[in-house]
């Protein structure tokens, strides 16, 4: 259960003590997979400001709601993704919203790294024969491996989100990869509104022009944060936000009658 | 670009779906007969359709975000799908996605949720090849236009093209297409008129 306390310090992000429930850092190069359950928030905290983070999400309960990049970039008229914005799925409902953010560049257009990107872009010896476990990884492969544990497939997987990487687009449509966008010890905070499956894969930017194979590790930390307080930012910044919370709202209030604290959620409409 | 054979020449209408197989070395050309008309399509492997048409992979890989001549369309495999050979357009989209009765709701409110929309048309084709929503990926906005600024606003406004407006795309392998042909009345995608559009099949 979420405590109800509004205790995060926005200042210095410090998450109270007693309310972790899951807190571990993976190395650059490999992948996460985790629910984190409607009324906890998932921090990612790009340890090395290496830049990325690729991550997909579903509905944990059912996993054929998955996020939709055109979607949460439409209903919002945005591309850039930063605190006080939602990951909308494909079914009009809110995933995760963005709480908190010290990152500030998150983008969703480009993918994730794939095994023919890896290979053009760091060459041929990224085997394992070669390099054993710190062999080139690809979010593709990643994503496959990672959603492979719940019986998802290639099938499920869909345009991602790039944590820690900014995109900009000119008025041609040329895309822009920024350098340098995240920096060590960034982190967002992304709050799950229903039970989230989420597959995190830390290789590279696959536009980052580095020849370098240079991945960088990712901290998780899933904790209890408090029970959004009215008015909640991501909840009413917009009417289409708001829309997709009713939608969010009703959908948990229907298949988890049981439920009785979180669905009080959104009282402030 | 040399005569070829017309396979395939029909009048489709507007909010309706349409599904065929697209062989190696045909050629597909989708006219605007009437102009600014948004013609949501999917692309999957014919042999393979877990291989699918990727909207970030292709992006990604031309560097730009508007699709016109030269693009190739790449798969969830990487690989090359079809490629865009002749376009009077000039740029069409694939950042937008279908329209569905649930984002509708997000976009507009709860009134249009049983307005016709996309994702009926794309489940309805698709279930003639025996897939589903599961396949049911980011797709391409042919004569769509959605502009996206240098802050990262992106809008989904009137259309560019004109009557008559064509794009030619050849298959790189057999391909099945699926095309939706949009119906939205709640924004300017389709001149909030929704029209057909001429679909041509050419002989490889």
């Amino acid at each position: 259960m979420p405590h109800t306390q509004a205790s995060q310090d926005q200042a210095t992000g410090s998450i109270p003590e007693g309310v972790v429930l899951w807190d571990e850092t993976i190395p650059g190069g490999a992948y996460w997979t985790r629910v984190v359950p409607r009324g906890t928030t998932l921090r990612v905290t790009d340890v090395a400001g290496a830049g990325a983070g690729a991550m997909l999400a579903f509905n944990a309960d059912q996993p054929s709601e998955r996020y939709s990049a055109p979607d949460t970039t439409k209903v919002q008229n945005m591309i850039f993704l930063t605190a006080g914005l939602l990951l909308l799925s494909d079914m009009g409902r809110v995933l995760l919203s963005i709480t908190a953010d010290t990152g500030g560049h998150h983008e969703t257009l480009s993918g994730g790294t794939t095994p023919l990107s890896t290979a053009r872009r760091y060459g041929e010896g990224g085997s394992y024969l070669t390099r054993r476990n710190a062999r080139y990884t690809n979010d593709r492969d990643n994503f496959v491996a990672a959603l492979g544990r719940h019986g998802l497939d290639q099938r499920d997987i869909v345009p991602n989100v790039n944590l820690f990487a900014r995109v900009e687009v000119t008025g041609a449509g040329d895309l822009r990869f920024v350098p340098g966008a995240s920096r060590p010890g960034a982190w967002v905070d992304l709050r799950a509104e229903l039970n989230v499956l989420v597959a995190v894969s830390a290789t590279p930017h696959v536009l980052d022009p580095s020849p370098e194979w240079g991945p960088g590790p990712l901290r998780l930390t899933v904790w209890e944060s408090p029970v959004p307080a009215a008015p909640d930012r991501c909840r009413t910044r917009t009417a289409e936000a708001r829309r997709a919370f009713a939608n969010t709202d009703a959908y948990w209030a229907q298949t988890h009658p049981g439920d009785t604290k979180l669905v009080s959620w959104g009282d402030e409409r | 670009m040399t005569v070829s054979a017309v396979v395939l020449d029909v009048v489709h209408p507007p909010g309706e779906p349409w599904t065929s197989v697209v062989t190696a070395g045909q050629r597909l050309r989708l006219t605007d007969l009437e102009g600014t008309q948004a013609v949501d399509t999917l692309f999957y492997d014919a042999l393979d359709p877990s291989e699918r048409y990727s909207a970030a992979d292709t992006v990604r890989a031309q560097g730009k975000l508007f699709l016109t001549t030269g693009s190739v369309l790449l798969s969830s495999r990487d690989r090359p799908m079809l490629t865009v050979v002749a376009d009077t357009c000039g740029r069409h989209d694939t950042v937008g996605g279908a329209c569905s009765a649930e984002s509708n709701t997000c976009r507009f409110g709860q009134h249009t949720r049983h307005m016709h929309n996309c994702r009926d048309n794309f489940l309805v084709g698709l279930a003639r090849h025996g897939l589903g929503k599961r396949d049911l990926v980011p797709n391409i906005n042919f004569f769509m236009y959605v502009p996206v600024t240098a802050e990262g606003r992106l809008d989904i406004v009137d259309g560019i093209s004109k009557p008559g407006d064509h794009v030619e795309l050849v298959a790189n392998r057999d391909v099945l297409a699926v095309i939706s042909n949009c119906p939205q009345l709640n924004n300017p995608c389709n001149g909030w008129n929704p029209t057909p559009i001429g679909i041509t099949i050419y002989a490889g």
